[in-house]
């Protein structure tokens, strides 16, 4: 990494770009400032001398690939429509109260979504409650502690656990993680903080818990990845002016490092939020669906995505199926909100550096 | 990095200090076990409840009825490969040309709105994806088909193609642009000949990335796909696919469903973690041609 870097202000390329950027021949170097799309003098005046003959096949390829990018926003338009014109018939019927209401009653046409928001929320924030130490650990770990030659197969196994697809964490929740909780986790929660009135009622091992559980395992690669990112943009002389003060090493992660990457950080937590909430598969496989507002752990739930997996195909009636996509609907502005905030928060330290967000 | 043992080990440094820095780095350490665990056991569990039931009648079998042993996957691993054909055909070049525009014309206001329009779909919950296919795909059809699947899959791996291919193009060194036009070519042909190529690996990963993060996908299916017991290779007809297949076992009452569950697991893990340890592979080769 070059030393002469501006802390307040790193430079453009970072993460991976840069290593591979200072990776590259001199060729490369001198010209790591400038962005293809701004158009050099240079590139001006050569462009303008182009014989006229290359004009048309040019501005007709620039139509093509506008078209392209134009069609990821209508993407997100027809979805947006789609939600919102489908769930209309439930949108008039039922207006606010559709989002407080505790019935879930498809036989009499009457639905409140109040169940499902509380089991979404609660699964998500126990996912997070998990995974944020978890993620931050594992991260610092990766970033600032392990050997070299342990940091590619520790940051590939992590990435591994993104790449595992949700309908076999919830196959793994069903037949390992479930009989776990029951036979010796629960009981082992209800005997010593029973008291707190979480982790109380029958243990069916499917139920709120293991939701959390497996949703934390799953949001883990998520939040350590940015975390990862957001902590590899902090310059190295940050690290060294702390060192040079006699910090050990803690001490300088602490202030050197974690201090100016925590909004980064924050919007990495965020992201899982988001991918928290959304979750479908393991976690309808293993939350029990219920539609209750029950307070203990232990107790199966619903979640608003679960419910639309579980009913779409088999509502009978348009209220019924309007009900549903509202739902969806108010998934896709939380999560839309969630994930925007988050992306802001990231932007602010890695400087909106393009990265593929796989 | 200077070695903070050296310090850590001198007299100067209180008690207090030390043991926070050996807790922090136990601590450290622990996160790290505990969340490589649940991926081992994951893995083991795998191989050792799915390597029973892969045998040929699973590759070549279509599902018996429940109560009868025997069957297998042939029809769903085959459906899988259909819903993604079609995913890639609509998210392949959506995603390929959105990453251009943003790479080569999207430093403008308007390259914003999509960058940021791509960030969101990104995070759209996949069953809302779902939800969107039926409404615009399985309703005016008026009946589930593996398209419809396809369309699912397809918008979900548009951002993610395009973010990355916009990251490999924007490292391509503009010097290697301003050879191609002092040669007297056009714009068009330097971004496909000469940028995209040169970026190529970088590309193709981010597109096997996409593939990977869709194959296992499960939600958007339920009511696009919806899923077949029976060979289906017609487009606009319901289709088997391999994730639906391991949900309906996995939930389902019998035993010998739940061998399947898992033998079909194993299956889709092994195609995903193909295509990610390919990806690392040739990664691990240099992103760029010719220059790095």
């Amino acid at each position: 990494m070059p030393d002469n870097v501006d802390p307040m202000n790193p430079p453009e390329p970072l993460g991976k770009l840069q290593r591979s950027v200072t990776a590259m021949p001199p060729l490369a170097q001198m010209d790591q400032t400038r962005k293809p799309g701004q158009g050099s003098a240079v590139l001006q005046k050569i462009r303008s001398s182009q014989p006229r003959s290359s004009r048309i096949p040019d501005a007709t390829f620039r139509v093509l690939i506008a078209l392209t990018a134009v069609s990821v926003f209508v993407v997100v338009l027809l979805v947006v429509w789609e939600l919102i014109d489908k769930s209309r018939l439930s949108l008039h019927q039922f207006g606010i109260s559709f989002f407080y209401g505790h019935d879930w009653d498809p036989v009499n046409g009457n639905f409140g979504a109040m169940p499902f928001i509380y089991g979404t929320l609660v699964s998500s924030f126990l996912a997070l409650l998990l995974s944020v130490p978890l993620s931050i650990g594992v991260a610092v770990y990766i970033t600032e502690m392990c050997p070299i030659r342990l940091r590619a197969i520790l940051s590939f196994l992590v990435e591994l656990l993104a790449a595992i697809p949700s309908v076999i964490y919830g196959l793994w929740g069903i037949f390992v993680l479930a009989p776990l909780l029951r036979e010796y986790v629960e009981p082992f929660l209800a005997r010593t903080l029973g008291w707190t009135g979480f982790f109380t009622g029958p243990m069916y091992g499917l139920g709120m818990l293991a939701a959390g559980i497996i949703m934390a395992i799953m949001v883990v690669p998520v939040i350590a990845s940015i975390t990862r990112e957001v902590m590899t943009a902090v310059p190295q002389n940050q690290r060294e002016a702390v060192l040079a003060l006699g910090a050990t090493r803690w001490e300088m992660i602490r202030m050197g490092v974690l201090r100016n990457a925590r909004i980064g950080i924050v919007g990495g937590i965020i992201l899982g939020l988001g991918r928290a909430l959304g979750e479908t598969m393991a976690v309808t496989m293993v939350i029990g669906n219920r539609p209750e507002v029950a307070k203990s752990l232990f107790a199966p739930g619903y979640t608003m995505a679960s419910v639309i997996a579980n009913e779409f195909t088999e509502a009978t009636g348009d209220l019924y199926l309007s009900a549903l996509v509202e739902i969806g609907l108010a998934l896709f502005i939380v999560t839309l909100i969630v994930n925007a905030l988050a992306r802001l928060l990231v932007w602010s330290i890695t400087g909106g550096t393009p990265r593929a967000s796989a | 990095m200077p070695d903070p043992s050296a310090q850590t080990g001198s007299t100067s440094v209180s008690l207090w200090r030390r043991v926070t820095n050996q807790g922090a780095t136990i601590f450290a350490v622990v996160t790290a076990i505990v969340v490589i665990l649940p991926l081992l056991a994951i893995f083991a569990y795998l191989v050792f409840k799915g390597i029973g039931s892969v045998n040929i009648a699973f590759l070549t079998q279509t599902p018996k009825p429940p109560g009868e042993t025997g069957g297998g996957m042939a029809n769903a691993i085959v459906g899988t490969g259909l819903i993604l054909l079609v995913a890639s055909a609509i998210g392949l070049p959506l995603g390929i040309g959105a990453g251009i525009y943003l790479a080569e014309y999207g430093r403008n206001r308007f390259g914003d709105v999509i960058r940021f329009t791509a960030d969101v779909l990104n995070g759209v919950p996949s069953i809302v994806i779902g939800i969107a296919a039926y409404s615009l795909v399985v309703v005016p059809q008026k009946h589930f088909s593996a398209f419809s699947g396809g369309v699912a899959l397809g918008i979900m791996m548009i951002p993610t193609v395009a973010r990355a291919t916009e990251e490999m193009l924007l490292m391509v060194p503009n010097v290697v642009r301003e050879a191609a036009y002092g040669l007297g070519i056009p714009k068009w042909r330097t971004t496909l000949s000469i940028s995209l190529r040169t970026a190529s690996a970088g590309v193709i990963t981010g597109c096997m990335l996409a593939f990977a993060r869709v194959a296992g996908e499960t939600a958007p299916l339920l009511f696009t796909a919806f899923g077949n017991q029976f060979w289906n290779l017609k487009l606009n007809q319901p289709t088997a696919a391999l994730s639906l297949q391991v949900f309906t076992y996995a939930i389902s009452p019998y035993d010998d469903w739940h061998k399947q569950a898992w033998a079909g697991a194993l299956i889709l893990i092994v195609l995903i973690v193909g295509a990610v340890a390919a990806v690392r592979i040739s990664t691990s080769r240099g992103k760029l041609k010719g220059v790095g």
